[in-house]
């Protein structure tokens, strides 16, 4: 049996009378890439929500990094690591200083945010622009940085929200090297994306919608089953029996 | 008469040179692509041919007229929808609609004809705040305002970002039928696979334009050295190949002989091999990995992005 | 084109009546404010804690406690040692000490007699509070001289305000803060809102001029404060009790003007601010805290160091304040405040002229 570092059962979210996420159940495994598509609107942000420990689910359990996501959100929030595209870095301190503060944020001791700031630093050829802005630096250089950031702490699980918004096609596939590298190196990733192509990167996909997953497969046998050439195409027949959102 | 003349333009904002020298021409009725990511200047661009910025250096026209010294013109006849959503949150979609047609001083019956089809599909909510919508109707009402005044061209900055994939390719499908009315309409996009819907393109990073075609045009130069001459036959330089473990895969093919670059792209690697290349060779250097499959593949605009942007 | 002007006023009215929570702070603003200076906060003195001492506790000394005691205006303690001064003081257990001479009766029958003589009483009082200390010694000196109206030490005449009611103070000056923080913030918020959502942009690129855009934001914001403006002057008139018979329309006249006047303001306000926080911090900074120091408001001020002086000179609000004291205190007719008019009118024309000047239809 290998193991499980997400999962989740039945996990649902009402807003009233909205369900935004209806009974929801998949597991992750450690060292998967595990790609969370969805239409606007179909629940992944609510899904995501829980899952990182910021809202309590309204029914169902789960754990993640062996903490239960009904219980148990500040533990969840101390051993995952998060990036998005909308929130990563401070623009007005400088690499060194973001990097130290959040080492701060996530408990590091003195000694071991020296360390592992200085390795991160070199393991990204980062060292000279160590006291440069963040926000000086160009997009693609900062989100390679977010992402060493938000992986600081060595969480089990990095959830990343749409991190590679706009950005060039080079440094996109840069920073989906550097997160093959994490997944082999045995962190798991959970990532949304827009990117059909990237979802073709993924171990696993997942698609959500009107608040329930829909398809949960390897890319490959997605398409099969839905006798389909890409990611596009499976995705795109899925979310146009959608009935919410639009 | 072209819609549409950019010569030479250059804008800087304090250091950073957003636009650096870009000339283009759009003619009447045509889709135009800008591809490129952030900071490729594609919104500045934008404002600057909507009028709301001035040049540093060079000329530009919208429609014959000139957008230092005639933009008034201009603005009379453009439909401009910019990179945020820029529609009055806290209205309904109803009264966004008449708000624009006032703006412009048109009543909302006089183009339904040509808003109808867009419109038709959110009017269902038209007491909904715009605020409330998804992602993909707040693109459709955007669009429904910005073609309220029938205008001759139509500029849309990234209108298909953040959107997903169903409203983005329905969103295309409006802007074929659009240009079928006669509309010109010059189109910004991060997304290069949705290159391939638009008339001519131009590939933008950092403030140039690396190369401006038809998407099929560009994509054949993959091949040929220098971009600008013909497409000739000469052998294929680009493999798709997969294995096992693509993460170490992608690691030691770059270190095989003739292997230019190999990058991930899909459930594939794209794999770039100049003329010393050797199928066999690159198999038996390779033995190690399983299950793995090579085979030559046409080029997409993104290959040839990332060729240009490496040169 | 008429018509799309009153469709952008529609549009503007919607906004604010859409954002329900900020429309009605900004219609019970004025009556939270009129309501807490009028009863809550008072700069009036009452409730004054007065010890006596007095050594030779004769018949008129007695009265005249009587009196003070009787007065609502003061609290007796308690008939005191001489010694004891001080320590009632520090105590706290009263505001002052009223010092009856020993030769109370004598001093009074040879003052009668038109004899210079040393002082009959004497206040003692504790001025840590300075306001308190002020104002009840003129209370205190009010109610012991007109027992004595025949032997008055001091003469002293209070017109327009004998009570010396802080309500009629306070009036003016939450009427020039209230527009201003209306009619200024909130209209130069609302114009840097559209540029940061990014609506500014497309309003740009139409063949419509901007500043048709931005009056029609204007009027909303106008209709509010004249709104306003009735809600304060019913309070005064009818909860207050200020006397406003026959200055009715000149206290519109000037503040409508005072209105125009910060809508320039607003509109200023919105040329030079990129983001709604800049808005809200320049009005704050520069409109607020001005016009709290420098008009009069608060401080009175004769009080500025010689340097200062001129500078209330360029804040509308003091002339504004000024004008209404004028007018709805004194009961002058809008004759006398000629001066103040003139000055915000030209002040209006100037600002709205530079702002106009100011607002670009492009992005730099």
């Amino acid at each position: 049996m290998s193991d499980v570092i997400i999962s989740v059962k039945d996990l649902t979210k009402r807003f009233g009378d909205f369900t935004a996420v209806n009974r929801i159940t998949f597991d992750v495994e450690r060292g998967e890439i595990f790609g969370f598509l969805g239409a606007n609107g179909a629940g992944k942000t609510t899904a995501m929500r829980m899952l990182c420990g910021l809202s309590y689910p309204t029914s169902g359990s789960g754990t993640v990094a062996g903490y239960d996501v009904m219980r148990e959100g500040e533990m969840i929030k101390r051993h995952i690591g998060y990036m998005s595209q909308r929130f990563s870095l401070y623009n007005d301190l400088t690499v060194w200083e973001n990097i130290r503060l959040f080492a701060g944020i996530y408990g590091l001791s003195k000694s071991e945010t020296e360390s592992r700031a200085t390795e991160l630093l070199r393991r990204l050829n980062f060292t000279s622009e160590r006291d440069t802005l963040v926000g000086a630096l160009p997009l693609g250089w900062k989100q390679k940085l977010s992402f060493a950031v938000a992986t600081i702490h060595r969480p089990e699980v990095v959830f990343l929200d749409e991190p590679t918004g706009g950005v060039d096609p080079i440094t996109r596939r840069q920073f989906w090297e550097m997160i093959y590298e994490a997944a082999d190196s045995g962190t798991t990733i959970f990532v949304t994306t827009h990117y059909m192509d990237e979802a073709e990167y993924c171990t696993r996909v997942s698609i959500m919608v009107d608040g329930e997953v829909r398809a949960l497969d390897t890319p490959a046998r997605l398409k099969e089953q839905f006798v389909a050439e890409s990611m596009d195409e499976v995705f795109r027949i899925l979310a146009r029996g959608a009935k919410r959102g639009e | 008469m072209s819609a549409i003349k950019v010569e030479n333009i250059s804008k800087s904002f304090g250091k950073t040179k957003a636009l650096d020298g870009v000339s283009f021409e759009v003619a009447r009725g045509e889709l135009f692509g800008l591809i490129g990511p952030d900071g490729a200047g594609k919104s500045t661009l934008f404002r600057l041919l909507t009028t709301l910025l001035n040049p540093d250096f060079g000329r530009a026209e919208v429609d014959g007229f000139d957008i230092v010294k005639e933009y008034r013109d201009i603005r009379k006849r453009v439909g401009y929808m910019p990179g945020r959503f820029s529609l009055y949150q806290d209205l309904t979609v109803e009264e966004n609609l008449n708000f624009f047609a006032a703006l412009f001083g048109v009543k909302v019956e006089d183009t339904y004809d040509l808003v109808a089809p867009i419109y038709r599909q959110i009017e269902p909510f038209k007491t909904r705040k715009a605020g409330k919508l998804s992602g993909g109707m707040k693109q459709k009402l955007a669009l429904s305002c910005a073609l309220i005044h029938r205008p001759s061209v139509l500029f849309l900055d990234e209108p298909t970002t953040g959107v997903d994939a169903v409203s983005r390719s329905e969103f295309w499908d409006m802007l074929s039928d659009l240009k079928q009315k006669g509309i010109t309409i010059l189109v910004s996009t991060p997304y290069m696979d949705e290159a391939s819907r638009c008339d001519r393109i131009a590939l933008c990073n950092e403030g140039r334009i690396l190369s401006i075609n038809t998407p099929k045009d560009i994509v054949s130069g993959f091949n040929s050295h220098s971009q600008n001459s013909s497409p000739n036959p000469v052998p294929t330089t680009l493999y798709a190949i997969s294995a096992e473990n693509m993460y170490q895969l992608l690691l030691s093919s770059r270190k095989c002989k003739g292997v230019v670059e190999c990058y991930p792209f899909g459930e594939m690697h794209h794999l770039v091999v100049d003329e010393t290349f050797d199928i066999e060779c690159f198999k038996k250097e390779l033995t190690d990995m399983k299950g793995l499959r090579i085979e030559p593949i046409n080029p997409t605009i993104e290959d040839m992005f990332i060729k240009l942007m490496k040169q | 084109m008429k018509n799309n002007f009153l469709s952008f006023v529609k549009k503007e009215s919607l906004h604010i009546l859409r954002d329900v929570r900020t429309m009605m702070i900004v219609l019970l603003i004025p009556v939270v404010l009129m309501i807490l200076f009028g009863f809550a906060i008072s700069t009036e003195v009452n409730n004054l804690d007065v010890a006596v001492v007095a050594p030779n506790r004769t018949e008129s000394v007695r009265q005249t406690v009587d009196r003070l005691s009787r007065n609502p205006y003061f609290t007796l303690i308690d008939y005191i040692d001489n010694n004891d001064i001080d320590k009632v003081l520090r105590s706290g257990k009263a505001n002052v000490v009223v010092l009856f001479d020993e030769d109370y009766d004598k001093l009074l029958a040879q003052r009668s007699e038109g004899i210079d003589t040393k002082p009959a009483v004497q206040f003692i009082f504790d001025a840590s509070n300075t306001n308190l200390a002020q104002t009840g010694a003129i209370y205190l000196q009010n109610a012991i001289a007109t027992e004595h109206s025949q032997q008055e030490m001091l003469n002293m005449h209070l017109l327009y305000n004998p009570q010396m009611k802080s309500a009629y103070n306070f009036v003016p000056g939450i009427m020039g803060l209230i527009f201003i923080l209306i009619c200024a913030m909130m209209t130069s918020i609302s114009i840097v809102r559209e540029k940061e959502v990014g609506t500014m942009e497309v309003l740009l690129v139409s063949p419509v001029r901007p500043i048709k855009i931005i009056l029609a934001k204007m009027i909303p914001y106008f209709v509010i404060s004249c709104i306003n403006l009735v809600t304060i002057l019913l309070i005064a008139r009818y909860l207050l009790y200020i006397p406003l018979d026959g200055v009715w329309g000149g206290v519109i006249v000037m503040s409508i003007v005072y209105l125009l006047l910060s809508l320039a303001l607003g509109l200023f306000i919105s040329t030079v601010s990129s983001s709604q926080v800049v808005a809200l911090l320049v009005s704050a900074m520069v409109l607020l805290l001005p016009m709290m120091m420098l008009s009069g408001m608060l401080f009175p001020l004769e009080n500025l160091p010689m340097i200062l002086k001129p500078l209330p000179n360029i804040v509308p609000a003091r002339w504004y304040i000024d004008a209404i004291r004028k007018l709805m205190i004194m009961g002058l007719p809008l004759s006398a405040v000629m001066k103040e008019l003139i000055i915000l009118v030209i002040m209006a024309f100037v600002l709205m002229g530079i702002s106009l000047k100011n607002f670009k239809d492009k992005l730099e």
